[in-house]
């Protein structure tokens, strides 16, 4: 990934009420290449970050509106979504 | 074939109507309706408000329903799910399915309850008489049931 990528990040339901905020438009640090990485990065930003991905294990991610694993790679995304496993139905 | 996702309340007798006007092909409807109850885990719920992933839910519903047609002969297919503050007795979620026999219509139903309550992405508040809200755990046993679909 280059220096400069811009995202979309969301948050939803416990995440986002941690982050204390539901959207944010990031610039990615270089070397940010997986969802696992992008957690790593996330949690390295603040408090609130840190606290909200505690749980990181349980946290699931969608990448461009689709279910992806940790190991998916960043590349490309224009969204990314952290979102507690689903709750619907 | 059709995903819903709204606010508003709606009227599964309505629903199955509209889906069968004018049709002889179909020999068999199955509708699920899930509703909020008043109690979750021995707690009292006074409010249920569902957050939900606008633009991917609708793409993921709509997956699940062509996963479904691609293993059942569905004549037609609706599922609606709800969204924001609910109270107990509403309605949730409303999954249709039309066959011409009722092993596929109800192999259907089941097949779209349970990977929406997998994939689709929805997020369950439950609130209290006291004004508590404690987000809805996933349960193990959601996920254990796809398994019969694999």
């Amino acid at each position: 990934m280059t220096r400069g990528t811009t995202v979309k990040l969301l948050y939803f339901a416990w995440v986002r009420e941690k982050v204390g905020r539901a959207e944010e438009a990031v610039e990615l640090a270089e070397g940010v290449e997986t969802v696992a990485d992008l957690v790593a990065w996330i949690k390295s930003r603040g408090p609130e970050y840190a606290a909200a991905f505690e749980r990181h294990d349980v946290i699931r991610a969608a990448v461009d509106r689709r279910h992806v694993q940790p190991s998916a790679s960043i590349r490309g995304a224009r969204e990314i979504a952290f979102f507690p496993p689903v709750t619907g139905g | 074939m059709a995903v819903r996702v709204q606010r508003e309340d709606f009227d599964a007798g309505a629903e199955v109507r509209r889906l069968t006007a004018e049709r002889t092909d179909i020999g068999a409807v199955v509708t699920f309706t899930g509703l909020v109850r008043s109690e979750a885990k021995g707690q009292p719920v006074s409010t249920m408000t569902l957050e939900h992933y606008p633009g991917m839910t609708e793409e993921e519903l709509r997956r699940v329903e062509e996963e479904a047609r691609t293993r059942w002969p569905l004549q037609a297919s609706l599922v609606i799910h709800r969204t924001g503050a609910l109270e107990p007795g509403d309605n949730i979620v409303l999954v249709v399915t039309a066959s011409a026999h009722r092993q596929a219509a109800f192999a259907a139903a089941e097949f779209l309850m349970d990977y929406l309550k997998t994939r689709a992405p929805f997020w369950k508040k439950e609130t209290g008489p006291g004004g508590a809200g404690r987000w809805v755990d996933a349960r193990d046993s959601d996920e254990r049931a796809l398994e019969r679909w694999r």
